[in-house]
């Protein structure tokens, strides 16, 4: 194959995962999408192959970690997508950084001249540590996601600080800039010290810029890490020259960076100050001012009976439901209302679940038809005019404190369950959100707290239901 | 102005128009499917594997090949799993039969 043919193969995939991603604009033509994107894999790997000489060596290679990743792939379930998702972002990462040795390595192979080019070794430079950062960065996220800070305070998801963080990361970020530098500068015998020192500083930062992250903002975290994966898949590109791998990575690149705003958006919270960290710690607490307020708590049966005499429903789920497995409970409910007649949606808040479109896919495993499921802009005109808001599980999302100025979370949209005729909300206990904020709709005169965990408490509404 | 042009150049180039294509039709992705979208994009970026074969890819062996070896069996749980998953997701979003249908 000439290079020209070759190149022409990679143009061809490039178009098939730009396909791939505009796709995905509806769940009808997602799959058709995905399916492009497969096809684009394919071809790239293939007429890859067909340029080296050590077939069988990556062919068994590919088999072996095919094999796991259709495993996986099969195995995982909804609620750990997070950690899967931070798990192969830390694979692209690290698969970087070994394609950057090997390029320091052996030039050669890749067909580049030896000595690198200086435009290329910049470029390698770049890839390199955004790899690095990536995969350390992911293995941490990947930690607090599955929940391992009980065994290592690293993977702690309350966020971990300490005095001089900041200034402390600048130095590293600057020291690793430096090598970076020197690496640059560096005759072809020279160059080894500098990369590698320069490789290590990146991991050691990918692991410190993480760390102070707290829990509640995760779903920034991951679409940035996501962000990044690309990044260096493209910088990779570069010092290959290798226009697919540059297109492919933009494009995974500016999804990642998209996501991350959004998540940023709808937690009205700045890049910067995610970024920063420290957020998210006082978990659970119970914020000040809860003396002397009540409530009025009911029970599933006076649920069940506002519920079926109503005439339309909003049901607003949060992450609450998903721990506690309540997905599946939630749509028997929904289903015994409507054939009751009772008009059934759903409303979903853009950090409802762990990642960007989690609680959707949540939903839609539990076989909710994705029509009933409504996205925050498309629902919240609609409260005023609903019977009923049966918020499960969430808090933050919900707080009209949002709508006040002064407030902490001023200016965070949220859904306007507020507005509804009656509202209903299944918690497990009064306390705060990760905000750490108490919640006034808890004690409006319309609202009804019913109290237990959402599998239980849903569980005896559908038998109730009658 | 004379000369050839730099291939960084030709990179540059294609990589400004890639983020105007990546950012317009990301915007046009239905909230819905995010998290489907960060699977494949996932998938997507092991694109990365075409370096790792050809690190992997010289007739004589040596710690290159084998760093190379590894990478792509570590890029290629990422293609395998990243977009299998995704597949699986969309599965989930098909439209459901109106009544009696659905899984048998």
């Amino acid at each position: 194959m000439t290079a020209n043919q070759l190149a022409l193969w990679y143009l061809a995939a490039s178009v098939l995962f730009i396909l791939a991603l505009k796709g995905l604009s509806h769940p009808e033509s997602a799959r058709r999408g995905n399916l492009f994107g497969m096809v684009g894999m394919a071809i790239a790997v293939l007429v890859t192959l067909a340029t080296t000489q050590r077939v069988e060596l990556i062919l068994v290679a590919i088999l072996i970690g095919g094999a796991i990743g259709a495993v996986v792939a099969r195995r995982v379930e909804m609620t750990q997508m997070p950690e899967l998702v931070a798990a192969m972002h830390s694979l692209v990462g690290m698969a970087a950084v070994l394609i950057a040795i090997a390029v320091v390595n052996n030039p050669a192979a890749f067909g580049l001249p030896d000595p690198i080019p200086t435009g290329n070794k910049l470029e390698l430079f770049i890839g390199t540590f955004v790899g690095a950062i990536t995969f350390s960065g992911s293995v941490i996220a990947f930690g607090k996601l599955a929940g391992l800070g009980k065994k290592f305070r690293l993977f702690s998801s309350a966020p971990v600080v300490f005095k001089g963080q900041h200034l402390l990361n600048l130095a590293i970020g600057l020291a690793m800039i430096a090598f970076g530098v020197i690496f640059f500068m560096a005759s072809r015998e020279a160059q080894w010290p500098p990369f590698i020192v320069m490789t290590a500083l990146a991991f050691v930062l990918g692991v410190l810029i993480i760390i102070p992250i707290g829990g509640a903002d995760m779903p920034v975290v991951i679409s940035m890490l996501n962000s990044y994966s690309g990044w260096a898949a493209a910088g990779i590109g570069f010092s290959l020259n290798n226009p697919m791998l540059i297109i492919a990575g933009s494009l995974v690149g500016s999804s990642g960076a998209i996501l991350s705003y959004i998540m940023c958006r709808a937690m009205n919270r700045s890049f910067f100050s995610v970024i920063l960290g420290g957020f998210g710690g006082a978990e659970g607490a119970v914020a000040a001012g809860t003396e002397q307020k009540t409530v009025k708590s009911g029970s599933a049966e006076d649920v069940a009976f506002l519920l079926a005499n109503a005439e339309s429903v909003i049901i607003i789920p949060g992450y609450g439901l998903a721990v506690a497995r309540a997905q599946h409970a939630v749509k028997e409910m929904a289903q015994k209302l409507i054939a009751k007649g009772v008009n059934v949606r759903y409303a979903i808040h853009p950090v409802a679940g762990r990642m960007p479109g989690h609680m959707n896919v949540l939903l839609a495993e539990a076989e909710v038809p994705y029509d009933q499921v409504f996205e925050m802009e498309d629902i919240n005109s609609e409260f005023g005019t609903t019977d009923i808001a049966f918020v499960l599980g969430a808090n933050d999302v919900v707080n009209p404190l949002a709508e006040e100025k002064g407030s902490p979370i001023y200016g965070m949209p949220i859904l306007e369950a507020h507005k509804a005729r009656t509202v209903l909300v299944n918690k497990r206990s009064m306390a705060a959100g990760y905000a750490g904020l108490d919640n006034p709709l808890f004690y409006m005169d319309r609202t009804m707290m019913v109290f237990g965990d959402a599998k239980k408490v849903v569980e005896d509404i559908v038998k109730a239901i009658e | 102005m004379s000369g050839a042009i730099d291939p960084t150049v030709v990179n540059l180039t294609v990589f400004v128009l890639a983020i105007f294509v990546g950012y317009h039709v990301v915007w046009g992705v239905t909230p819905a499917l995010h998290t489907p979208l960060m699977s494949v994009t996932n998938a997507i970026s092991s694109v990365i594997m075409v370096g790792a074969i050809l690190a992997a890819g010289p007739r004589d062996i040596d710690a290159g090949s084998v760093i190379g070896a590894v990478a792509v069996g570590l890029v290629a749980i990422n293609t395998f799993g990243g977009f299998l998953v995704t597949k699986r997701m969309l599965e989930m979003f098909k439209k459901k039969e109106p009544k009696g249908g659905g899984k048998g």
